[in-house]
């Protein structure tokens, strides 16, 4: 027989094996989910959740498709959270420190207290990368944002009512168009396709017999 | 850290991990490859399909589960909803908030066309999101959309639809710019080069990736940007039966709220569906790196109003699928692990193919590992075979793992597993829906005039197999194709009177045809709950 935990769902107790994610867990108790259920793996953040383990005081946050259920857990999932998500023209704005004042002053209220760090599901560094964001260097808050899965959790313990993931989204999407190398190659490649520089040999391609095509294929010379 | 009985095993593999390094294994040959599909792969197990008995495939093979959505019984009745007062009236109606689906509602809102999006869960819950390895396009000097094209064509087993193929492929490399000029931010060199790697079946580095966040990056990319215009997403509400008008066209959906059971109409001029694939039908029992929405509904939605299907019957069996811990069964190991340099090792510690053979062939290598030759590791949940990972720190150096696939190593880290010192369980899992609609250059289908499809819910771009890399690409490619030209069509489409006489038309096929089933569909979402028997 499998180790049975304890575990609150809500407030209401059950008792479930203790190998199960708490995703699993809620199933096992007869939950059908809609909300607080996307990727089941860690990807999309719906499954966001705050629990306590009995006894214990501080206030911890998941995702509930990641995280193992434990003796005494109290659970409450967060299935959505208000986030404000401004919006704006990504080809209007430019990488500057102002679009940050302008879209998200709140970010400048942040009392330091690290609370969306703690919070973070992903383990990221939220207030850093929101003071990155401060001081516009949006490179930085993209890459120490990356891993963010928007769950909202960071945001749920702000006292100054920062919405963390959609400050990194602009910082990254700003990154990506504007602060990024460009590549030349990309686009010396889509100026030869339209020039049709391909033309010829794709349709040569398309006009070929199967078994020539299979004798191509099998003979291709394949990069190291 | 794994418990004592894998121990035995762990050590052959830690023993001969530096000559398996420097050890090239050989290619498959062509004929040998075909004999262990035969032999091994799940799409040749002729028991697991079953002959549609009604519809526009009647008489092809799919398999068995497919069968039964495919054959049965609409959640509504044409009562239950009022076609004359619908809710919603669009130029164009996007069913499935995927990368496909947010790709085209952009292009159609660019177009001028009123457009919004109706989708299962929220926009983004999608198998886009979960995409880790990258996204191919030919655009180093030393590849070309025609050597990308000879790589997908072969790996399909030379079954694609060429036109489509050919666009796949010529269009890639502007996709890739559409999606650079949103702001994804894809891994580059200082100097902007885009850092590239193989993927199973490329013969030139073109996989071009963001971390092991590649699906994520783009898709959450794509969410911000449908935001931004403003463009309605209508979350937590699936298309449950398409409507016509009366001349056949399709003309709307019936929409159901995922929560309350609402329904309500949605009247489009043009429609496309791009609800993604079908791993959460657990074909032949295997499970499924799929998100919780892909029950393949936008196949029964299209079937049932007579839109053909092409290569439904192929499916496709990521080779690593997480064997270990349970926590984690079927969820996907990146294929970016083998790119990498990790190689898969059997019991012994033998390294018995080649990393990056085509997903089915390496597959149907597993199982063999697995089940004739005896050499898996057991894992309590069925066998598995090692895959490496320890390799790619000592071929890219200390830290490759953290920055190139972060998410795998936190995926295992969860669970105690540091996969920079200590390799991984892995047995396929099923990953990709390779059939699906059949449609033309423009994106509609052959069959239903004004309905697109777009994604993993066509079938016919990659044949019978897909390569890594190239779904992300044609979503990108084919949602903003279908996007275009939904909206385009929108503009010389007057709609007629909706019907929904499709519905008695089938059943009277189905009654016909003798079948008996008690089975409503599209799926929507399956049930995890614990049945009472197991109590
Ligand atoms: C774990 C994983 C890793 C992958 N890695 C790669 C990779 O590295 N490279 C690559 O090229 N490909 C990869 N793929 C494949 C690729 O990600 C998908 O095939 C592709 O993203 C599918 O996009 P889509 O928009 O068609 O479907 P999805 O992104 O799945 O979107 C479909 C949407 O439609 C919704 N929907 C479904 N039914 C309905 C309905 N009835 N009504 C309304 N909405 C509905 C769904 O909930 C979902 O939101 C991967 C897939 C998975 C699962
Ligand atoms: S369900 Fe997607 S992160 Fe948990």
């Amino acid at each position: 027989m499998e180790n049975m935990v304890n575990v609150y769902l809500f407030g209401k107790q059950y008792r479930v094996p203790e190998n199960l994610t708490i995703m699993r867990a809620m199933e096992y108790a007869g939950y059908k989910l809609v909300r607080g259920c996307g990727c089941r793996n860690g990807f999309c953040g719906a499954c966001a959740t705050i629990y306590r383990i009995k006894g214990d005081k501080t206030l911890r946050t998941c995702l509930a498709c990641q995280t193992k259920v434990e003796n005494d857990m109290y659970v409450a999932t967060l299935p959505f959270f208000p986030l404000v998500k401004e919006v704006y023209d990504i080809n209007e704005i430019s990488p500057s420190q102002r679009v940050m004042m302008q879209l998200y002053p709140e970010i400048y209220a942040c009392v330091g207290c690290n609370a969306c760090t703690k919070a973070c599901t992903q383990s990221l560094n939220v207030m850093q990368y929101i003071a990155y964001a401060q001081r516009g260097e949006f490179d930085k808050c993209a890459e120490e944002s990356f891993d963010c899965v928007m769950c909202g959790c960071c945001s749920s313990r702000c006292p100054a009512g920062i919405s963390h993931p959609q400050v990194a989204m602009l910082a990254r999407r700003l990154n990506g168009k504007y602060l990024a190398p460009k590549s030349e190659h990309l686009e010396n490649r889509v100026r030869e396709i339209k020039d049709g520089t391909f033309t010829e040999l794709i349709e040569a391609l398309m006009g070929k017999p199967i078994e020539e095509l299979k004798e191509l294929y099998n003979t291709r010379e394949i990069e190291k | 850290m794994y418990a004592k009985e894998f121990q035995e095993s762990l050590k052959a593999v830690e023993e001969a991990r530096e000559a398996n390094i420097a050890y090239e294994p050989a290619r498959m040959t062509a004929k040998e490859k075909e004999d262990l599909l035969a032999a091994y792969h799940p799409d040749y197990k002729k028991d697991q399909f079953e002959e549609l008995k009604i519809g526009p495939n009647k008489g092809e093979k799919v398999p068995k589960e497919l069968c039964g959505i495919l054959e049965a019984r609409s959640r509504i009745r044409p009562g239950d909803v009022d076609l004359n007062n619908p809710k919603y009236d669009v130029d164009v109606l996007v069913i499935g908030g995927g990368g496909a689906g947010a790709s085209a509602a952009i292009e159609a809102d660019t177009a001028g066309a009123s457009v919004m999006i109706a989708t299962k869960l929220r926009i983004g819950d999608a198998n886009t999101m979960m995409a880790e390895g990258g996204i191919q396009a030919a655009d180093k000097p030393n590849d070309s959309p025609a050597i990308h094209f000879l790589d997908a064509f072969g790996g399909g087993h030379f079954a694609a639809k060429r036109e489509l193929l050919s666009k796949l492929v010529c269009n890639a490399p502007e996709a890739i710019q559409w999606l650079n000029e949103l702001g994804v931010e894809f891994d580059k060199a200082p100097d902007g080069t885009m850092v590239t790697t193989h993927g199973g079946g490329t013969s030139r580095k073109r996989m071009h990736a963001a971390k092991d966040y590649s699906g994520a990056e783009i898709m959450r990319t794509l969410r911000d940007e449908v935001l931004n215009r403003g463009i309605p997403v209508i979350d937590f509400t699936s298309a449950v039966e398409l409507i016509l008008d009366e001349s056949g066209k399709a003309a709307g959906a019936v929409l159901m709220n995922m929560e309350t059971g609402d329904l309500s109409v949605a009247r489009a001029k043009t429609v496309i569906i791009a609800t993604g694939g079908a791993g959460r039908m657990h074909y032949q029992g295997f499970p499924t790196s799929n998100h919780y929405g892909a029950t393949a509904d936008g196949l029964v939605l299209g079937y049932r109003v007579g839109a053909k299907l092409l290569y439904a019957e192929t499916l496709q069996y990521h080779p690593t699928g997480a064997a270990f811990p349970q926590q984690i069964f079927g969820a996907l190991v990146t294929e970016k692990v083998r790119s990498l340099g990790a190689k898969l090792v059997n019991r012994d510690g033998k390294v018995f193919m080649h990393p990056l053979e085509t997903r089915d062939v390496a597959a149907a290598s597993i199982i063999r590992e697995c089940s004739d030759r005896g050499e898996g590791v057991q894992t309590g949940d069925g066998d598995a075979v090692w895959l490496d990972t320890p390799m790619i720190e000592k071929i890219g150096g200390e830290g490759t793992i953290e920055k190139r696939i972060p998410a795998m190593m936190r995926m295992f880290g969860s669970y105690g597993i540091d996969i920079r010192r200590e390799p991984i369980l892995v047995y396929p899992t099923l990953h990709y829906q390779n059939g699906g609609l059949d449609i033309n250059v423009d994106g509609m289908t052959t069959s239903v005039e004004n309905l697109f499809v777009a994604g993993e819910a066509v079938g016919g771009i990659h044949g019978r197999n897909r390569l890594m890399g190239n779904s992300l690409l044609d979503i990108i490619v084919f949602g903003r194709n279908a996007g275009q030209n939904a909206a385009a069509r929108s503009k010389k489409t007057t709609v007629g009177t909706l019907t929904l006489d499709h519905i008695s038309k089938f059943d009277a096929e189905r009654e016909a045809a003798g079948i008996e089933t008690d089975v409503v569909s599209p799926m929507l979402l399956p049930d995890y709950t614990r049945k009472k028997s197991e109590v």
